[in-house]
């Protein structure tokens, strides 16, 4: 059944305060989700009373700082800190995000809470597991097929052709889409999930492709595809504004063209 | 215990079950079809409501209300099992329970629909 509560050793306890180092300009307390699953204690809440004025901009700047100067347990991804790599998804202030490229003025509220993504695995405190989630995007061949011999250059596209590529091709795989999907939590085993579904429709509507029927029969499936009720939770939460609601509904469209 | 399943093992399950466009195309169907029956429905009860037992006989009996009543009723019905259907897929996880949940829903959507369309017909066909 739906989990309705967290079970036991999952619910998240008080954990220990940071208070503002002395001499702090202005503060922001920020709340955040810790856990080691290889212990034996429940989750927690650590709240940071961090310096903002001594830091940059944006959320992964303050969680850097904390590392840095407060505490150097805590456990995040990081990597391009500019809205390219998706290392750094996480839900912040209630929302998936990039710390990244979500400032922290942005976040109403004397409190800003910041926890992994939801509803995966936790490795360690905000680093999810997404094995399986790379596991759905590769499930979906996100690759060329093709059966006519290779030309001797490339394979041509129109301009027009490549245009229906726009909105699909930027996604960085950050799993903002996918963890906020109601339906991938209830069913995320079998569901695909907004971001490999994007990716599919991405090669099912690239002119060079030769397998779209194929691909279309392996995603006609009550659960890897129609488990999307077009809640919109991942184009809501999108950093990249992409709109994978549309990219399914577009699969759909895909499945009913070729049945009617 | 699938913790020495690879990803890709897990991810692929067991494959596509290649159907599910005709679920989703009779959902949207049956949904377009139920909006100007239902309005014509509550038209219908509004006048029945004003009316006696005898008027509301004579009205059933009329083959386009009874036509229309059973079209309602079982599209209605139909709609009803394609939606909790949907509910139970997304919320119940258990097997038996799923399946138990799964028929119990056709039987009593199935059984429901079949008395009340019975009910319509023996009204207008003149058994009432």
């Amino acid at each position: 059944m739906v989990e309705l509560a967290l079970p036991k050793n999952s619910r998240i306890q008080k954990g220990r305060h940071w208070p503002a180092p002395a001499g702090s300009g202005k503060t922001k307390t920020f709340k955040v989700y810790r856990y080691d699953p290889e212990g034996t204690q429940n989750p927690r809440w650590d709240t940071y009373e961090v310096d903002v004025a001594a830091c940059g901009p944006m959320v992964l700047d303050v969680l850097i700082h904390i590392k840095n100067t407060m505490d150097p347990t805590l456990a995040f991804r990081r990597s391009c800190r500019e809205g390219v790599c998706g290392s750094c998804a996480m839900n912040i202030g209630g929302r998936n995000t990039l710390a990244c490229t979500h400032g922290w003025e942005e976040v109403p509220g004397r409190e800003c809470a910041i926890s992994p993504l939801p509803h995966m695995p936790v490795v360690k405190d905000l680093v999810p597991d997404l094995t399986l989630f790379y596991a759905q995007y590769a499930s979906v061949e996100p690759w060329l097929h093709t059966e006519t011999p290779e030309p001797q250059k490339e394979w041509i596209q129109s301009p027009q052709d490549r245009e229906k590529l726009d909105g699909l091709y930027e996604c960085i795989l950050c799993a903002c889409c996918t963890t906020s999907c109601p339906s991938y939590w209830w069913n995320g085993e079998k569901y695909l999930g907004p971001a490999a579904l994007l990716h599919a429709y991405r090669w099912l509507i690239d002119s060079r492709d030769e397998a779209t029927g194929e691909r279309l029969d392996d995603l006609e499936d009550p659960f890897k595809l129609y488990r999307c009720h077009t809640i919109m939770n991942c184009a809501q939460v999108c950093p990249k504004g992409l709109n994978p609601a549309k990219a399914i509904a577009e699969v759909k469209k895909m499945l009913v063209d070729r049945v009617v | 215990m699938d913790n020495y399943r690879t990803p890709l093992s897990r991810a692929r399950g067991l494959g596509s079950a290649k159907h599910g466009v005709g679920h989703w195309i009779s959902e949207r169907i049956s949904a377009v079809a139920l909006v100007p029956l239902t309005l014509w429905a509550v038209f219908g009860a509004l006048q029945l409501g004003a009316g006696d037992y005898d008027f509301a006989v004579a009205w059933i009996s009329q083959i386009h209300n009874a036509v229309l009543m059973v079209l309602t009723i079982a599209i209605g019905f139909w709609h009803m099992h394609a939606g909790l259907r949907v509910v139970v897929e997304d919320y119940v996880h258990t097997a038996l329970g799923k399946a138990a949940l799964l028929i119990l829903n056709l039987f009593v959507c199935g059984l429901a629909g079949a008395l009340a369309i019975f009910s319509i017909l023996k009204v207008a066909l003149g058994g009432a």
